[in-house]
């Protein structure tokens, strides 16, 4: 019995000890899962050889504005890694768990990598389909996803606006071009992936409009004989901010080794590891032949800023539910 | 004077009422009052603004439309398929009675993406059904398709135990009496099997209403047209517009339950009627 009792008390002194071995929780959006599975054992070594300490990390991947939701409601999440800073900005907001400045802490606005919006079209370009221009032609239909439930929908949207006005355009000459647009639409899937999914398996629409980095997994996913990236001459670049969890990291003491995590996106070999996944690198001069080069804006060139992009064109009532209104 | 209180001639009344109630309290109730509460955020003027917007009216419409219809359906083709479950012996039929059950099983995005798989312009169906004209997928029909995929077991499942327990010397009387087949199915065994399809009808349309995971794949969400009532309420939820969201799922609430309630009413009605029980 005493043997028991002491065998227990070390299990439990052991188990506690292991609660101390860092622990981290990345709450991430849906079509991250393929990078961090390649950059967290990365980081992983990374960390080892510097400190010794072993590190493990989890990941939790879903819709983004679901993940920005539940790190709200009180998911234990030490980082998040999103595709619009919006979806960060809610933790400051409405969960007072950042500082409103969170993407001053780290370099380049904390967007480790970005990508572009292009258009997928199927082999031989059979439309012909060369810019934004050609999405609006009479017979020519594009696939894109919901704007008020997809932040790939919202980029697609967003790019198609900086397109009239980046060349010249006024407000009027968008909002008009952005209501063709849509006319074009025959779906509005929920999801970026649902929205592949319509154009790849339903083969509905001659164009698919998303992230440069989903079309390159769609075409390793489907084969590169079946379709062709188009590139438009102007396109907004999505952004992909990272942040620190303030509020978690504190509780959960894990500042130091979150902060490195979050560093490592930033540093030559998490810059590499990114571009491997057709992921634009920002702040480092990793080797890039592969990507092409784009005139693209940022939503706060064009936009201001994405809480006004979103109160202006996403909110109900704003610009694009006025497109659908009768 | 002696106690009022009634006796119940079964024991536990008190204590299985309570368990009752406290169980329906935690499962149903406090998850529903939650909804009310949170819509408190918004003053009766937002509160109307964001539930009647032209958007969300239409999908009102075509929520509770195409679960009626789908209803419908189901309660001719579930009757129909019970009928042959209960009253016919024929190859296949306990694999005909399982397939029955597999809307329940399936998870709502799986039966979600099939359909639209089989019903797009170039699936299975769907390429037969374009050349004249008829789509399926992404349109309102595809909505109505999905809802009575979900709904079709509950018809079924109410009706074949009561066809089940029906007695042929009911029917036999009726013949003897002179009756035709017709006048037997309408004046004997649809008045004793009619609450059983009414409560398999309100089911299957207390489902559809709900439905998510499998109208948003074939629906196309085309604002106006093809859009339903809970994808207002995920849109919603996208905007971290928890309030918003909360209000129209208020309104689904309570005309769910006056349906419900009425459905109900009607039945009682039917029961005293056809004086059963």
């Amino acid at each position: 019995m005493p043997f028991v009792l002491r065998s227990t008390l070390l299990a439990i002194l052991m188990s506690s000890v292991s609660l101390h071995a860092a622990e981290l929780l990345n709450a991430s959006y849906d079509v991250t899962r393929e990078f961090y599975k390649d950059f967290n054992p990365a980081f992983v070594q990374y960390w080892k050889e510097k400190t010794g300490e072993t590190v493990t990390i989890n990941q939790s991947h879903g819709g983004s504005t679901k993940q920005a939701r539940s790190v709200v409601d009180g998911l234990p999440a030490d980082v998040i890694t999103m595709n619009r800073s919006t979806d960060i900005d809610i933790l400051a907001q409405k969960g007072k768990l950042i500082p409103a400045n969170w993407q001053t802490r780290l370099p380049n606005n904390s967007v480790p990598s970005a990508s572009p919006t292009v258009f997928l079209v199927r082999k031989g370009n059979p439309k012909q389909v060369k810019d934004w221009d050609d999405l609006v032609r009479p017979g020519v239909t594009s696939v894109i996803p919901n704007p008020k439930t997809s932040g790939n929908g919202k980029y697609s949207y967003l790019a198609a606006w900086g397109y009239v006005t980046q060349k010249g355009g006024d407000a009027t000459k968008a909002r008009q071009f952005v209501t063709e647009l849509f006319k074009h639409v025959p779906v509005l899937d929920t999801g970026g992936r649902g929205a592949t999914t319509t154009f790849a398996q339903r083969e509905i629409g001659d164009v698919l409009v998303t992230f440069e980095n989903e079309v390159y997994l769609l075409q390793k996913e489907l084969g590169e004989d079946k379709y062709e990236v188009v590139y438009p001459s102007v396109t907004v670049l999505a952004e992909n901010p990272v942040s620190l969890v303030d509020k978690v990291v504190d509780k959960k003491g894990t500042r130091k080794v979150a902060q490195a995590y979050l560093e490592f996106h930033f540093s030559p070999q998490g810059q590499a590891l990114a571009a491997k996944h057709y992921l634009r690198p920002q702040v480092s001069e990793v080797a890039q032949p592969s990507f092409k080069k784009l005139h693209t804006f940022t939503v706060k060139q064009v936009f201001g800023s994405w809480n006004e992009a979103e109160n202006t064109h996403f909110s109900d009532g704003g610009i694009f539910d006025q497109i659908y209104q009768k | 004077m002696a106690s009022q209180k009634k006796k119940h001639l079964l024991p536990g009344f008190g204590l299985s009422l309570g368990v009752t109630l406290v169980y329906l309290s935690l499962i149903v109730l406090i998850p529903l009052a939650a909804v009310f509460l949170r819509t408190t955020e918004l003053s009766w003027h937002e509160f109307w603004a964001v539930v009647t917007t032209p958007r969300v009216v239409a999908t009102y419409k075509l929520t509770f439309g195409a679960s009626f219809l789908a209803a419908v359906i189901n309660l001719v083709f579930g009757l129909l398929t019970a009928w042959v479950l209960v009253r016919y012996q024929f190859f296949g039929k306990k694999v005909l009675d399982a397939l029955v059950d597999l809307p329940f099983a399936l998870p709502t995005a799986v039966a979600g993406i099939a359909l639209t798989a089989i019903y797009a312009p170039n699936g299975w169906l769907g390429q037969w059904l374009e050349p004249y004209g008829i789509k399926v997928a992404f349109t309102p029909l595809g909505v109505v398709v999905a809802l009575t995929f979900i709904g079709l077991p509950f018809v079924v499942r109410t009706v074949q135990p009561v066809l089940e327990d029906f007695s042929a010397e009911a029917e036999e009387a009726a013949a003897s009496l002179g009756a035709n087949r017709w006048q037997t199915f309408y004046k004997i065994i649809l008045p004793a099997i009619w609450p059983a399809l009414l409560t398999g009808f309100s089911l299957a349309f207390a489902r559809a209403v709900g439905e998510y995971g499998s109208v948003i794949f074939i629906a196309g969400n085309m604002p106006m047209i093809s859009e339903i009532t809970p994808l207002m309420i995920i849109t919603k939820l996208e905007q971290y517009d928890y309030a918003g969201a909360t209000a129209i799922a208020v309104v689904m609430l309570v005309i769910s339950f006056v349906l419900l309630l009425l459905i109900n009413l009607l039945q009682w009605w039917s029961n005293h009627r056809h004086g059963n029980k």
